[in-house]
């Protein structure tokens, strides 16, 4: 994998605490999945970052490669990889989703 | 590009033996499916280990012929 591209993501992940790596923005995702997620997050009130991985080519095929997991959209709270759309959907449904976001000390909609 | 539901059944299960899978075509055009594959190996695993043991079952199909497989995962009851 390329270093730099590595590095970026790293950072990514770091700079803010809630990152979904996704196809096109949080206003307009250009994928179901995405949307899918987007929609959870903001109906949870979480502020997060969205990354477009459609914009670059090589965070797209990185992510892949540093998550160890092969699809689109993916979520990191506080540098950790949560998971993607189904993951996320199931512990959303669940309220695992709420609860970690609150462990991990992300305001959340009460 | 499509894969058939056999197919993928059948890389799980060289993967992980044991497993009951169910697979659904949610559209019908061999690439939109939902998998729910129970195994004793997901035992003790975080859901996305699990979900990592089912994608390296399937060798680098998904999210290229394989475009969407909505999957969920669990261990089998006691």
């Amino acid at each position: 994998m390329d270093i730099t591209v590595q590095d970026r993501i790293r950072q990514e992940i770091t700079d803010a605490p809630v990152v979904l790596f996704m196809k096109g923005t949080p206003v307009f995702p250009q994928c179901g999945f995405s949307a899918a997620v987007v929609q959870i997050l903001s109906h949870l009130g979480v502020k997060f970052k969205g990354v477009d991985v459609l914009s670059d080519p090589s965070v797209r095929q990185g992510i892949k490669e540093f998550s160890a997991w092969p699809t689109i959209p993916q979520l990191y709270v506080k540098g950790e990889f949560v998971g993607g759309c189904d993951i996320v959907r199931e512990m959303f449904e669940t309220g695992e989703l709420k609860q970690l976001l609150e462990e991990k000390g992300v305001s959340v909609r009460a | 590009m499509a894969m058939d539901a056999a197919m993928i059944e059948r890389l799980i299960k060289e993967s992980l033996p044991d497993a009951q899978i169910s697979i659904e075509d949610l559209r019908g055009d061999g690439d939109h499916y939902a998998a729910h594959v129970v195994s004793g190996a997901f035992r003790g695993k975080s859901r996305v280990q699990q979900h990592q043991m089912v994608y390296q079952a399937l060798r680098g199909r998904m999210g290229n012929e394989l475009h969407a497989l909505a999957l969920q995962t669990s261990v089998p009851d006691e």
